[in-house]
């Protein structure tokens, strides 16, 4: 994950570019957490002045959709998934070993920073599941061995 | 002389190593000085064998797989470049059973073709469909969907023609096709599959639905836990502009039609149609009240219509063969054929495209190989987090929407996920209650309240609590989602809990501490003795 810093300049430019998109909220939330890894609480006021909307409008949006975070994440984001299918093939097993070894749920952030945890449900690989999405990049039939590779690796590249 | 070898470049394939081993045959072709081309196509569906790496020879095209990175030498070694023989060796693609069993219509060119070149698409038959839906009248092209049978893929199995006809006969200044690739259902990748593997097939069908109703502006809602779906089919849209197949002037026929693609935020409920609408508008996804209908009043209060991926995948084959070459595959009112998605604890997980009618015990056993573990079978969960929970004793029910509703269960978008003996469904019914109470949007009472107060009522029964009282309580909890929910979310996540207590009452009856989760025990030690009536049995049904 390669977040920049939060900087208002940048903010408003993307805002910019997508404001006049029929129904822009949601792709300017997204364009702003590609750029900054979460939704700074400073963007609001810019979003709801540039879409015409109340800052308690703009909030909501944020507050309903699992993916907008209001807090920048670990320097890698893990999502394991914990629906039906990958729950068949010992998902479980995964959660409670990242619990055990970085002492997070989902939704936490390791104390130094490394990883953010998050659980999702269902990434489309349920034939080849357990599956988990590391940075943006999807893996299937995940042991923690396998796991514990990925996130060793992720994190020795930082 | 070029040698021609497949890899896939389907998300599934790439999270079991096939850049790494794409990386690997180009690297291994340059150290022995052959000429190669790595065409990265879809899947074909088969993903127990992925990364699965064809190559073109003289008796057609040849399959390895499952391949690693460190295989890839050895490959070479075996002269697998030419079809030789190794151990990976499946013969020719065609000819591997669990393929050459299924009728694939919907997914004829997916894992056959490079995704993202026309050529490619125009040799294999790719806008035919477009084509002759140009020379008709818009009443012909609806008619024509009607006349196919086809019905919505998504889940709620309605008639897309009706569904067009609509949208058809509404006055507006502007009109709209939307695509739900809110693939959410555990179970499910068919969507997936289409996009990464065919999206071309998917914008055609979109662009005639558009020429089919009046409708001139599209987007399709891809769901954001699909990135690579998102980039590929993206990738496709622009090609098509670039060519002329999206814009003002869509082949030179004077009809306009744009295409956006769009992503979702990671929303559960954003797959219900009205919620997807919403969400495109840039709002929180809660449902609205139908009616009106958004074929009336849709996106942005103008008529819409809005089909599954499968359902717009599957236009462009009805308009080229036909719509009596679609019907008449399939049974009863279930026209045409099923992607089913075959996936969880199964040795041999993946797609299978057949007529409708396949019973789950052959989808499982004779395509599926039974568990991935090698333990029994213990039950079956259908149509996704909101399906039914079948057990041994129902696997001879036909894969058809009827079928499935006579057994209070729903075949929804295709999904099968099965599950060992080491599954507990008390904590299945559990979580599917803890599902509902996470994505709901919160509209309405028995859905957002609901769904919390079962998590609740369904702890108590687990942990021996006026257990008798309690289920009774559960019963009628999910009697009142079943009435009186908005949406499918609340209405629907009683299936999967009352068919846990219906199928297998002995997992909501267990003394304090025993657990069937991770012991491994094939029965607890508490079973009661087998032909006795259960006491929750009464209750359940």
């Amino acid at each position: 994950m390669r977040a920049v810093t939060w900087n208002r300049e940048l903010a408003e430019s993307r805002i910019r570019e997508l404001q006049e998109l029929p129904g822009a909220l949601l792709p300017i939330l997204h364009a702003l957490q590609d750029e900054f890894g979460y939704i700074d609480k400073a963007a609001v006021p810019l979003i709801a002045d540039a879409l015409n909307l109340s800052q308690a409008e703009v909030h909501g949006v944020i507050s309903f959709y699992h993916d907008f975070r209001t807090r920048p994440p670990g320097r890698h984001v893990l999502k394991i998934c914990r629906a039906e299918a990958c729950q068949s093939m010992g998902c479980r097993a995964l959660l409670d070993h990242v619990r055990n070894r970085f002492q997070v749920t989902p939704g936490e952030t390791a104390s130094d920073q490394s990883l953010t945890v998050e659980a999702v449900y269902c990434l489309g690989n349920c034939a080849c599941a357990p599956a988990v999405m590391l940075d943006g990049k999807l893996y299937g039939r995940v042991s923690t061995e396998i796991l514990d590779r990925l996130i060793d690796r992720a994190r020795s590249e930082t | 002389m070029t040698i021609k070898v497949y890899v896939p470049g389907d998300a599934a394939a790439l999270s079991v190593g096939a850049d790494e081993v794409a990386a690997a045959v180009a690297r291994e072709a340059g150290n022995r000085g052959l000429t190669i081309t790595v065409t990265r196509n879809g899947s074909r569906g088969l993903f127990w064998l992925e990364p699965l790496v064809e190559v073109e020879t003289a008796r057609g095209r040849i399959a390895y797989g499952p391949v690693t990175a460190e295989e890839v030498p050895h490959l070479f070694d075996a002269g697998f470049h030419e079809g030789g023989e190794h151990a990976l060796c499946l013969g020719p693609t065609e000819e591997i059973p669990y393929l050459k069993a299924q009728e694939r219509l919907t997914f004829a060119r997916c894992g056959v073709i490079d995704p993202l070149s026309l050529p490619d698409y125009l040799v294999h038959g790719g806008y035919r469909g477009l084509e002759r839906a140009l020379t008709m009248r818009p009443e012909q092209i609806v008619e024509e969907v009607t006349a196919s049978g086809l019905r919505g893929r998504g889940g709620a199995g309605f008639p897309t023609g009706i569904k067009w006809q609509t949208v058809l006969r509404a006055e507006a200044d502007q009109k709209y096709i939307v695509c739900n690739a809110d693939e959410g259902d555990s179970g499910t990748f068919a969507d997936r599959m289409i996009m990464e593997g065919d999206p071309f097939v998917l914008i055609e069908g979109m662009t005639i639905a558009g020429i089919a109703v009046g409708a001139t502006r599209g987007y399709v809602y891809v769901r954001s836990e699909y990135p690579h779906a998102f980039r590929m089919l993206k990738r496709a849209v622009d090609l098509a502009y670039d060519q002329g197949y999206l814009g003002a002037d869509v082949c030179g026929s004077g009809r306009a039609f744009d295409l956006e693609i769009r992503l979702g935020a990671g929303a559960y409920i954003c797959g219900e149609e009205t919620s997807l609408l919403e969400s495109l508008e840039g709002k929180r996804g809660v449902i609205r009240f139908k009616p009106p209908l958004p074929a009336i009043k849709g996106l942005f209060g103008k008529p819409t219509v809005v089909n599954n991926v499968l359902s717009l995948a599957t236009v462009p084959i009805i308009l080229d063969r036909g719509a009596s070459f679609y019907r008449d595959f399939g049974m009863g009112r279930s026209r045409g054929t099923l992607p089913v998605q075959l996936g969880g604890n199964v040795k041999r997980g993946g797609l299978v495209e057949t007529a409708f009618g396949l019973t789950l015990r052959e989808l499982i056993y004779d395509f599926g190989g039974g568990t991935a573990s090698g333990r029994p079978l213990r039950a079956v969960q259908v149509g996704g987090p909101l399906g039914a929970y079948f057990p041994e004793s129902l696997l001879d029910t036909p894969l058809d929407y009827e079928a499935f509703a006579a057994q209070k269960g729903m075949l929804g978008h295709g999904g099968v996920v099965v599950f060992d003996d080491t599954v507990d469904l008390a904590q299945q019914a559990r979580f599917a209650m803890e599902f509902c109470a996470i994505e709901s949007c919160g509209k309405c009472t028995p859905c957002r309240i609901g769904s919390t107060r079962g998590v609740e009522v369904i702890d108590k029964i687990i942990a021996g609590r006026d257990r008798e009282s309690n289920l009774e309580l559960l019963n009628d909890l999910c009697d009142l989602m079943l009435d009186a929910s908005l949406c499918a979310l609340g209405g629907l996540t009683p299936y999967p809990v009352l068919s846990a207590l219906r199928h297998f009452p002995e997992d909501f009856d267990r003394p304090k501490g025993a657990s069937r989760q991770g012991n491994g025990m094939r029965r607890p030690s508490h079973a009661r003795p087998t032909g006795g009536p259960s006491p929750s049995a009464g209750v359940a049904e």
